[in-house]
């Protein structure tokens, strides 16, 4: 898939206007633990950013403070221009323009599959029913589980639960989509299929930022690859020079754990 | 040995009937009453959450009796709350189920919080990360899944609501117990006769409600 990335390096180009996401300076504290110090990280329109890092290196409490599910201690961060607003109305508008998509799925036990994508088009964007199915059941059969409209989310597999979700948060239309581990809790098979999607999304042109442990999936897709160590970003570069050539040690070390195997 | 229940004397079903329907308007009105006090007791201000502690706490820790000659003293004749009741019978009746309805609701309050326990945090954060409200993240999505994760406890909570509407005799509810007493007064050499037409008469009002409410826990819990 190495013709996927048409914007492959792209970053250098995006001029500031570009800018979609914004965290500067962010700090966040779980206790006495620093998780995230600070942080400076922009994302621009239609640039695929891959969080890499160890276990508690703060990178999915990075990805979760994106659409405030996380609350920072200091410093900003916007989204297309606005500053995250306090929890509320607003809060809720703009968290619509971000979709997410969690390690566990979190699809709505209660609900079908084909309810969970319209719910939001309907309760939040105010569609009308009939449309909102209609965008449901394209977007199913675009992730490739439009037959499993109207089972329950518990009848399905890991991979396809995942599937789901990812239709849910494209059913707001979101300006950034936000990937927490998703296939951190797939069975090894099924963790194709969810990339395979996510590759697509990137190809579309989509604004990802994807916290994984999937290598393979940062070197063909990202833009640019982000490598956090114990609250900090570490390193950030291009897939083919953060592989072939880390410049840090703390990464270099990271790479020569989880490479070669 | 049951001949008073020939006599004519004695509307037993019709004393049945105020019990059932004390138990109908109460139930109705703790569901209702209960759900929102739960809600408080979740909700992001802190104002409502006090409130609804307190409540709780001072409500389900006074006798019911106490509270149901609260309701008829000190609303009905101190303070001429009537509930609309033309009557010393009707406003006897709306009193006692607000009575009920006041000290159930807490009972039905701490079921559905157990209930919204059970529901996974990354529930209600994939819902508020799709734009959702406090409100619509709490109607559509959590206290769905609670519900029927506490049918089985909410069961309970009617069927102790069911005999707690004998209380209601000490504020001149006429429902059944209310006849027990005159009955006992009247036929003392069938004593145990009368008190097992009474128990008689609970079990069949209550024994359906666990019965069918374990068959509905069972129909309606979340699959995960």
């Amino acid at each position: 898939m190495s013709g996927v990335s048409v914007t492959k390096g792209a970053e250098d180009a995006v001029p500031a206007t570009g800018d979609l996401v914004v965290l500067s300076n962010v700090n966040k504290h779980f206790g006495a633990l620093h998780v995230l110090q600070d942080i400076d990280l922009t994302i621009a329109r239609g640039e695929v950013v891959v969080v890499i890092g160890p276990s508690g290196s703060g990178k999915s409490t990075l990805c979760r403070t994106i659409n405030r599910l996380e609350t920072i201690d200091s410093g900003e961060i916007s989204i297309d221009g606005k500053p995250l607003p306090q929890e509320g109305r607003e809060l809720a508008r703009l968290r619509a323009d971000v979709g997410m998509v969690f390690q566990s799925f979190n699809l709505f036990a209660h609900k079908t599959v084909l309810e969970n994508v319209t719910l939001g088009q309907i309760k939040v964007r105010r569609t009308d029913k009939k449309s909102a199915e209609e965008k449901a059941r394209g977007l199913l059969d675009r992730v490739g589980v439009g037959s499993q409209a109207d089972k329950y989310p518990a009848q399905l597999s890991g991979g396809q639960q995942q599937r789901v979700a990812i239709a849910r948060a494209l059913a707001m239309d979101p300006k950034v989509m936000l990937f927490d581990e998703p296939t951190s809790a797939l069975d090894p098979e099924m963790i194709n299929e969810v990339l395979e999607v996510m590759q697509q999304l990137a190809r579309d042109g989509m604004t990802m930022v994807v916290v994984t442990h999937e290598m393979g999936f940062a070197r063909s897709a990202a833009n640019r690859v982000v490598f956090m160590a114990d609250g900090r970003i570490v390193e950030e570069a291009t897939p083919d020079a953060f592989f072939s050539n880390p410049r840090s040690d703390r990464a270099k070390d990271f790479l020569s754990k989880i490479l070669h195997h | 040995m049951f001949d008073f229940l020939d006599s004519g004397q004695y509307d037993l079903l019709g004393a049945f009937w105020v019990t059932v329907q004390l138990t109908l308007y109460s139930a109705v009105g703790s569901l209702i009453w209960g759900t929102l006090l739960a809600g408080m007791r979740v909700s992001p201000v802190p104002l409502m959450r006090a409130f609804g502690t307190a409540y709780v706490n001072l409500v389900r820790n006074t006798p019911l009796t106490l509270v149901l000659v609260a309701c008829s003293l000190g609303l009905g004749l101190t303070l001429g709350i009537t509930l609309g009741g033309q009557d010393f019978k009707a406003m006897g009746f709306r009193l006692a189920v607000l009575g009920l309805v006041a000290y159930t609701g807490t009972f039905v309050c701490e079921s559905l919080r157990s209930g919204i326990n059970t529901v996974p945090v990354g529930q209600a954060e994939a819902a508020r990360a799709l734009g959702l409200s406090f409100f619509q993240v709490l109607t559509l999505i959590v206290l769905p899944q609670a519900f029927r994760s506490v049918v089985a406890p909410l069961a309970n909570v009617l069927i102790a609501l069911t005999k707690n509407t004998t209380v209601a005799s000490a504020i001149s509810v006429a429902e059944a117990s209310a006849l027990m007493k005159t009955m006992l007064e009247n036929e003392t050499s069938a004593l145990f006769a009368v008190f097992a037409v009474f128990a008689f008469g609970f079990i069949v009002l209550t024994l359906p409600t666990g019965l069918i409410l374990g068959w509905v826990s069972k129909r309606v819990a979340v699959k995960r």
